[in-house]
């Protein structure tokens, strides 16, 4: 009989791993459904470039159906919940789909009403976000009407979504106001819970030096436990406070309502529990995860999302033919990071190895961890990459799922 | 590596005090380790965080994140931080035994 793979969600993962499978898997074998509540594909890494006229969000959003290989079935409709015990996804219309395998790529959720004050007064007016379309428009308008005063750019808590955006949207900021001509005017602060500029010891101490020569203030191991929008303020759990004019957040982030309604498959905070390297996650056989949704400790990119989809598409094929899941994920995750100026740099890094100074993805490639206007350039490629590579699910030049170590200055490691 | 000695014993630490291998960990040590954080009075709450996070770590090999900590402990992040002023999730992890938290990339 023929089996069949529903896969939740049609973002980055879900879409280029149901494109993949379906180059890999016979029709006749295998029906592959994918479910979204919607048929709208933003390219997320482009909201970045929103707020400073950089782009539109119109540029950035595509039908989501048409992302997909002929045979790929599209399924609108929302998730109510996974019936785990009897392999069956309910949808909030009644509908029930059964599966043999069930591929949770419904990535993060942005959850700005778990930080106390975020969403009261002043939320949309001098608090924004650029993490979804509508917060990205707005805050382009407060941006150009800013002519001085104190702008702060936080993150709530990780995990988020980009963990370098708001590093790039800070200095992005610096370009902009000298641009305009009154970076002197503009007071620039960085707030985040870790204890540096960024998670790895050589990325926190070269990302930590870029903001400083660029003026930017970083206060670390904060805590957001309210943001009072009346005031301006915002405060610690531990009672600090830094003051704004206008507040740029990276609200908290959370798996999908329905992994909350849905018994044994998500963990607190609505992520799923998964094995690192095989990408199965740890409640089912039967059930696989990727991309954002995981609670694996790789960044929540769509870099990561596309090498694990090598993984695990091969992974899938596996398990339905009655084989062991051998194929192996080491984390790996490639970004760029803007830096003002037509300039970016790169990080290249896995579970076991931190991100580091060098080339990638050979000793003449990209220069990593250091500002180059070749590495904005790839920045600008990767969105063309990004429609035409990633999402069909198609292997890019030179850039397998493992990460190259050659190129690496790996003796800077710290541990 | 460097060590550390709790109620008599030798343990083996993190530059950062932070227990390398958790199985070293008794209760006993948990009054000593609070005092070097500034924590002078180990109450009822506080022990429910630090089994909280014994158990935690059993279960998942990570010590959870404050925001964790304030959905399933039973303790709001505000009570957190009046138990352990100086950052709940590591200073807990450092009282109880287990290495740093691992966070999130």
């Amino acid at each position: 009989m023929r089996k069949r793979i529903v896969i939740l969600g049609g973002g980055t993962g879900g879409t280029l791993l149901a494109n993949r499978l379906r180059r890999l898997l016979r029709k006749g074998a295998v029906e592959i459904v994918v479910v979204d509540s919607d048929d709208e594909h933003v390219y997320q890494p482009g909201l970045l470039f929103v707020p400073f006229g950089l782009t539109e969000p119109e540029n950035l959003t595509r039908l989501r159906h048409r992302q997909f290989r002929r045979g790929v079935i599209f399924r609108h409709g929302i998730v109510d919940r996974v019936d785990l015990a009897q392999d069956i996804v309910w949808l909030t219309d009644g509908a029930s789909l059964v599966y043999d395998v069930l591929v949770v790529a419904t990535g993060a959720r942005l959850l700005p009403g778990e930080t106390e004050g975020l969403t009261g007064p002043g939320w949309n007016k001098k608090i924004f976000t650029f993490y979804d379309r509508a917060g990205a428009a707005a805050l382009k308008h407060a941006l150009s009407a800013f002519d001085g005063g104190r702008l702060v750019v936080a993150v709530m808590d990780m995990p988020i979504k980009c963990p370098v955006a708001p590093l790039e949207f800070s200095f992005l900021a610096d370009w902009y106001f000298t641009e305009r001509g009154i970076r002197d005017k503009v007071d620039l602060t960085f707030v985040t819970p870790l204890d540096g500029a960024f998670t790895r010891p050589v990325a926190s101490r070269e990302l930590g030096g870029l903001l400083k020569d660029k003026g930017v203030n970083l206060v670390t191991e904060f805590n957001t436990g309210e943001v009072n929008g009346r005031a301006g303020r915002l405060i610690s759990y531990d009672g600090r406070e830094v003051p704004f004019d206008l507040a740029v957040i990276v609200p908290l982030h959370g798996g999908q309502a329905y992994v909350d309604r849905s018994p044994g498959l998500g963990d607190a905070l609505g992520f799923v529990p998964t094995d690192e390297r095989t990408l199965q996650a740890k409640v089912r056989p039967n059930v696989f995860v990727i991309g954002d949704a995981a609670d694996i400790p790789a960044s929540k990119a769509g870099s990561v999302a596309h090498f694990e989809g090598e993984v695990l598409a091969k992974n899938i094929g596996r398990y339905l033919a009655g084989e062991p899941v051998t194929a192996c994920f080491d984390g790996h995750a490639n970004c760029f990071i803007e830096s003002g100026f037509g300039k970016a740099l790169l990080i290249d890094f896995n579970y076991d190895t931190e991100p580091v100074t060098g080339r990638f993805p050979g000793p003449v490639g990209l220069p990593l961890l250091r500002q180059s206007r070749l590495n904005h350039l790839g920045k600008l490629a990767f969105g063309w990459l990004y429609w035409h590579a990633l999402l069909p699910g198609r292997q890019i030049p030179m850039v397998g799922s493992a990460m190259p170590r050659t190129g690496k200055h790996l003796h800077e490691e710290s541990r | 590596m460097p060590t550390a000695t709790y109620a008599g014993k030798n343990v083996d630490v993190t530059e950062e005090g932070f227990f390398t291998d958790p199985n070293q960990w008794t209760e006993d040590m948990a009054p000593q380790i609070a005092v070097a954080e500034g924590i002078k009075e180990l109450t009822g709450r506080h022990w429910q965080v630090i089994k909280f996070m014994r158990h935690e770590y059993e279960e998942t090999g990570t010590g959870p994140t404050v925001r964790v900590l304030g959905k399933t402990s039973g303790v709001t992040i505000k009570e957190l931080y009046q138990l352990f002023p100086s950052g709940p999730a590591k200073t807990a992890a450092k009282i109880a035994g287990i290495p740093k938290p691992r966070g999130c990339i």
